[in-house]
């Protein structure tokens, strides 16, 4: 039986479910904090100053609010994102000139539902309609770049200013790093089967003719299914972030990696880059490293390096570009998350 | 009926594979179950988002894995 099944059918009960399910999320959002309190200090008997009470405090504590967060953010992006589709955002971006291409190519890889296991079909049918591939290639920087799940978190756990700055910034890289490589004259560097391949016969649109309650049921089907992919990054991040958040001596990082050290940002990409993690077990630890006093500008950068570049990706676009243009690909984008690390340590210093 | 499952064998083209196995399980179909992991053959049916199912050549979903019940009355009317 399906979820949407088990819902009541009138409408004034289905708002009561959805009221009902709202409520329940925010009262265990606001209980977790008190429920850890009572239970480590009061129910164990654990001291609130002591290290390890501190670090297990961080790691359950965080493991409930994390996956609330999770839940709520991908259950609705995932209903909003159902009325956009791949095919739609290769519609509108057919016969568009590089330039405002890219602009808005990068704009809908934010929006566009996207799994990068549709990289090469989307690749491959964006050049079919005419779009240029620098226009391709700036969509396809935004959409891991610009993670709706980093959005959403970002905005609860730092408020809107440190949001506004990633979105801005994953936007300007999509936009520069595109036209750039636009520029490069890098046709030349995709793999000759993209040109051949020929989109048969009508398109079809993946997100026409779905009834809201099969919306619904995407969003619920997709909280499983990402919390089931990503439950062991989640666990690996808090518990780093636990340990930096008990263990690490508060000028350790600020020492080597504060907004001082001339090499912290290109570090912090250099490390981000080969790791490979999602957006949500990245979180907890960038959580914990600004409470040890890493500036900001460092820690977009590493989160843009750990998301926007990986080995599986690479391995995906391998398939449609030449090592060349992947090669070029990962120098420019690498470059421009650098860039703005530094920038925004600086725009934050003065 | 011939059953194609487009897709190029990630986690939710399996799915959709299994989905439509069980389906055809239940329903009895007379069914042969073929996938697809060329580019150039799912892009010949017009699809750009996997994963995709096409009954006798004519695509009925992309993009998503229908629900059990879903894929029963998608598979019923080619019984009729």
């Amino acid at each position: 039986m399906t979820v949407i099944e088990r819902l009541p059918t009138s409408t004034r009960g289905r708002w009561f479910t959805a009221a009902a399910g709202a409520g329940l999320w925010v009262l265990a959002y606001w209980v977790n904090g008190w429920l850890w309190d009572r239970v480590l200090y009061d129910v164990l008997g654990m001291n609130p100053d002591d290290r390890l009470t501190e670090t297990i405090h961080f790691f359950v504590y965080d493991t409930i609010k994390i996956t609330l967060l999770l839940t709520g953010i991908i259950f609705v992006i995932t209903v909003l994102r159902s009325y956009m589709s791949i095919e739609r955002t290769r519609a509108l971006l057919g016969g568009k000139r590089e330039g405002v291409g890219n602009v808005m190519a990068a704009g809908l890889g934010v929006i566009t539902p996207f799994c990068s296991c549709s990289a090469v079909p989307a690749f491959i049918g964006f050049v079919a309609a005419g779009v240029p591939i620098g226009v391709t290639l700036s969509f396809l920087i935004a959409s891991p770049l610009v993670n709706e799940i980093a959005i959403g978190m970002l905005f609860t756990l730092f408020g809107w200013q440190v949001t506004a700055v990633y979105i801005g910034a994953g936007l300007s890289i999509a936009i520069v790093a595109g036209w750039v490589l636009g520029k490069m004259g890098v046709e030349k560097w995709v793999e000759p089967f993209v040109f051949e391949t020929k989109l048969g016969g009508q398109v079809i649109d993946s997100s026409a003719g779905l009834t809201f309650d099969q919306r619904i049921q995407m969003g619920v089907e997709e909280v499983g299914t990402i919390l089931r992919k990503i439950w062991p990054y989640l666990l690996v991040g808090i518990g780093l972030g636990a340990v930096i958040h008990g263990w690490v001596p508060e000028d350790f990082f600020t020492t080597y990696a504060g907004a001082d050290n001339a090499f912290g940002v290109l570090v912090a990409v250099g490390i981000g880059i080969p790791l490979y993690s999602n957006a949500a077990g990245i979180m907890p630890m960038v959580q914990a490293l600004y409470e040890k006093g890493l500036p900001m500008g460092t820690l977009l950068a590493f989160m843009m390096a750990v998301v926007a570049l990986s080995l599986p990706e690479m391995i995906l676009l391998r398939r449609v570009l030449k090592p060349q243009l992947l090669a070029a690909f990962v120098a420019v984008v690498g470059t421009g998350i650098v860039v703005v690390g530094y920038s925004f340590n600086f725009i934050l210093a003065t | 009926m011939i059953i194609k499952v487009l897709g190029p064998g990630c986690t939710n083209c399996k799915n959709l594979e299994r989905v439509t196995r069980e389906a055809v399980d239940t329903l009895g179909l007379d069914a042969s179950i073929e996938k697809v992991e060329d580019y150039a053959v799912i892009m010949g049916y017009g699809v750009m988002s996997t994963p995709a199912l096409v009954i006798d050549e004519k695509v009925v979903v992309s993009g998503r894995v229908p629900r059990p019940p879903e894929m029963l009355e998608l598979l019923t009317p080619a019984t009729t």
